[in-house]
């Protein structure tokens, strides 16, 4: 049996043969460059560091910020965490109130409701129907007492770009500190920290064909930024993040960012096409939308809803794709995606929702193949559908008396 | 998640898709299930005078759970008088399809949807 397709490039990405290769240099004997970087009386660790050092200035170089202000971290989850909770246990004198948007990831949204437990309160905004912060909403949810605006530049399922330049001269204007959860976005979108008034951005390697369990906390040194520690320990990361530096993980974040800066132009236009061609492809079915604006929009993603068939069945239909469905059926919950729900799609698109994620391996035969494949399991399982039936029989499905359960 | 093969043999395979005219005297219409909640089932009987379901169909809109457990009642229904068939039960459909606890809702709303088939059939009838 052939593997699917990968189409789940927003779920996680292959680590790119060039970062694999370094990052096996940094780990054997032989190699020589296995060394904990926090040694400072021999040759092992001078080494180790240099290559921590040099990493730092490539993420650094990608999002043009001090390579002093890269805080080595396990992922964007942990930067997350350490952004939210560090900012809000450094400045509670100062006071409690936190913004941020409910489609947020769930290491934000799940932290804002830990921080809840403790005294602090959260305004959670609701985006607009094309999923985008509307900035009077946000400035009206400011307060004397607003530490932190925390919103993501991409967003995971629906890929739309906040305006993080705008929300920046609001909070910086109030002295209420940015975070940005960039862990989509870094690698796909320009990101110039000098000119942004962002305090604080998460990043993650695996996103970026880096490797997984390793990511960066930026934290901005002018104005300076202050963060009460998460993991305590040896002091490393200047006392914000203890904990041995994983080299071999590090060195390939650093490779992967420094490959994304200079492919990453030219990469976005290939991908793009790819994914025009792909919504091309699927526009002329029936009852099918888009979840999202189209425009602002990072090239890699496509969330459509099929009308009338369920998430689940349409990926079961679909395995020689491997994509993901927008309502959360696979895990434990029967709950459809909830960033959906916020920006307002009816359950019954939120349960028929695909998210398509194309990467730097994508080939215009693959895109092909899923069009084709995506055509015939639409009309067999519309075939099944009672919805379609009562559809096309010109039956208003919400004047229906359903029976919930 | 994984299937069991019979899930993915009925999901592959379903039995009885399709429609009975519902306007029917001697057909039941059973429709259950919500949009929002992502599973809505219908399901047809036609009945013989002498009470035995002759013919079964249905249509689902669901998950692949869903469509098996209507497919399967579709094949138990034909042929079994109608209290035959408001015996079959939710723990049977989940039993034979081998259900994980996260789907056994399919199973149940199957059993709901052969109750309401035939309380349609029964309603129609009593005018």
């Amino acid at each position: 049996m052939s593997k699917p397709i990968y189409l789940d490039y927003a779920a996680t990405t292959p680590v790119d043969p060039r970062v694999a290769e370094k990052m096996c240099s940094f780990l054997t004997l032989d190699s020589g460059h296995f060394g904990n970087p926090a040694s400072r009386s021999h040759s092992f660790g001078w080494e180790a560091e240099q290559a921590v050092e040099e990493a730092r200035k490539q993420v650094a170089a990608l999002v043009n910020c001090d390579p002093k202000e890269i805080v080595w971290t396990s992922g964007a989850t942990e930067s997350d965490n350490l952004a939210v909770k560090g900012v809000a246990e450094f400045y509670a004198k100062k006071g409690k109130h936190i913004i941020t948007s409910k489609t947020e990831h769930k290491a934000v949204l799940d932290t804002c409701r830990h921080l809840e437990r403790f005294g602090y309160e959260i305004t959670y905004l609701q985006p607009e129907l094309d999923g985008m912060i509307d900035l009077a909403k946000l400035e009206a949810a400011m307060r004397p007492d607003t530490i932190l605006v925390s919103i993501m530049h991409v967003n995971n399922e629906i890929g739309v770009i906040q305006d993080i330049a705008a929300i920046g001269e609001l909070t910086r204007s109030r002295g209420i500190l940015f975070h940005v959860d960039a862990a989509q976005s870094a690698g796909k979108v320009p990101i110039d920290l000098d000119k942004l008034k962002v305090d604080l951005m998460s990043f993650s390697a695996h996103k970026c064909y880096g490797p997984k369990g390793i990511g960066a906390l930026y934290v901005r040194r002018k104005p300076r930024v202050r963060l009460e520690a998460q993991m305590h320990g040896g002091g490393h990361e200047r006392g914000m993040r203890s904990g041995t530096l994983p080299t071999h993980q590090i060195v390939g974040m650093g490779e992967a960012f420094r490959i994304a800066r200079e492919e990453m132009a030219q990469e976005n236009e290939r991908i793009r096409m790819l994914r025009d061609r792909l919504l091309k492809g699927v526009q002329n079915i029936e009852e099918v939308y888009v979840n999202g604006d189209m425009e602002r929009r990072v090239p890699h993603n496509l969330n459509i809803s099929f009308n009338y068939v369920e998430g689940e069945s349409l990926m079961m239909a679909l395995r020689d794709l491997a994509v993901s469905s927008g309502s959360a059926c696979t895990s434990a919950s029967l709950e459809p995606s909830y960033v959906l729900r916020a920006i307002g799609r009816p359950d019954e698109l939120a349960h028929s929702s695909l998210r398509f994620s194309i990467g730097r391996y994508t080939t215009e035969q693959d895109i092909d193949r899923a069009v084709e494949l995506i055509h015939q399991k639409i009309s067999k399982l519309r075939e099944l559908s009672p919805l379609w039936d009562m559809y096309k029989e010109g039956i208003d499905l919400s004047s229906v008396q359903w029976s919930a359960h | 998640m994984a299937y069991s093969d019979k899930v993915i043999d009925h999901y592959e395979n379903p039995r009885n898709v399709g429609a009975l005219d519902k306007d029917a005297a001697d057909v039941g219409t059973g429709m259950v299930g919500a949009p929002a909640c992502g599973d809505v089932m219908r399901l047809q009987i036609k009945v013989s005078p002498n009470g035995v379901i002759e013919d079964a169909k249905f249509k689902t809109y669901g998950c692949g759970s869903a469509i098996a457990s209507s497919s399967l009642v579709t094949e138990w229904m034909k042929g079994k008088t109608l209290d035959q068939a408001l015996e079959i039960k939710n723990s049977q459909i989940a039993e034979e399809l081998a259900l994980p606890p996260v789907k056994i809702h399919c199973s149940v709303l199957a059993e709901d949807a052969i109750k309401a088939a035939i309380e349609d059939y029964k309603t129609k009838q009593s005018k």
